[in-house]
């Protein structure tokens, strides 16, 4: 895929499939230690470390397992191939972490893309999960949670597809002021 | 927005919006978000067709999204689900098509046929 927020979006939605209603997203691009990590936390229903394996395995992974397909090798070919890696760590019952790290610098490495565009897209689909976003760079940090679109939709008694341009201007300008280059 | 208590009071009230919400619903749209999907362009689908209902201030119709259809050579797909009548499934859904389904087939209630890769 030709943006890490695509990817993003695919690993969240496994998240959901799995029946999580908290997930914290988490990705830190640090210039410092040339790191680019994505870290997608759930507390869907989890799975055995023998599963978590066989997810990174395309020809293992069939769509009968139905919670994973192709996403995760994906995920996992796009992070080795920058020179990083991805980790599952999973426990049944209480839910999955994948982490992905990248090269910063990595030419092989996507950009991150439209990220505003896929947290947006994930809680209009889903708006009854508890979606929190974290992004940290050298400068700060920039915290965007899903509740903020509850309190908008409470207070000012607008619909959820009206407040999609207020969302994505207010995760822009905030990835802005920590100096986000994606 | 003070403390934890405000916090699940505008938790509950959401909540019950969204269920009154349901009540209304005429429509239900689906987008095809599995890696096929997304690799095909579901994103920008899924903005369009929000993007159009927003716009419009429909009411009545809600958009969620799913895993895989098993279609993968037909993504974007997007289903359109209206109570009492079939399921109409729309294939290789462009960010254009996407908008007219929501004037043709949910504002002006005619089904795109050119674009309906399968009715059940």
């Amino acid at each position: 895929m030709r943006e890490l927020s695509l990817h993003i979006l695919d690993i969240v939605t496994n998240s959901l499939e799995a029946g999580a209603d908290r997930i914290i997203l988490f990705i830190e691009e640090l210039a410092s230690v040339n790191r680019f990590r994505i870290v997608v936390h759930d507390n869907g229903r989890g799975m055995s470390q023998e599963a978590a394996q066989q997810v990174l395995d395309p020809f293992v992974t069939s769509r009968s397992t139905r919670t994973v397909g192709l996403g995760l090798p994906l995920l996992k070919m796009a992070a080795e191939q920058s020179g990083g890696y991805l980790v599952i760590k999973s426990t049944v019952g209480k839910g999955t972490r994948v982490t992905a790290d990248f090269k910063k610098n990595s030419l092989n490495r996507a950009p991150l893309g439209d990220i505003a565009e896929t947290v947006m897209n994930l809680i209009i689909g889903t708006p009854e999960i508890h979606l929190c976003y974290i992004h940290k760079t050298d400068k700060g940090v920039f915290i965007f949670d899903s509740y903020w679109i509850l309190a908008r939709m409470a207070e000012q008694n607008i619909t959820l597809y009206e407040l999609t341009k207020p969302v994505k201007e207010r995760i822009l300008s905030g990835l802005q002021k920590i100096n986000s280059v994606g | 927005m003070k403390n934890l208590a405000d916090l699940r009071k505008i938790k509950e009230k959401a909540k019950m919006e969204m269920a009154s919400r349901e009540k209304n619903v005429k429509y239900r749209v689906v987008v095809a978000m599995g890696t096929c999907g997304i690799a095909a362009g579901a994103r920008n689908v899924m903005s369009a067709l929000v993007d159009e209902i927003g716009t419009r201030s429909l009411k009545n119709t809600v958009i969620t999204q799913t895993g895989c259809l098993g279609y993968c050579d037909q993504e974007p797909l997007v289903q359109v689900f209206e109570q009492g009548r079939p399921c109409i499934t729309y294939g290789k859904v462009t960010p254009e098509v996407a908008r007219k389904i929501v004037a043709d087939h949910i504002v002006g209630n005619k089904v795109l046929s050119d674009y309906v890769f399968k009715q059940n």
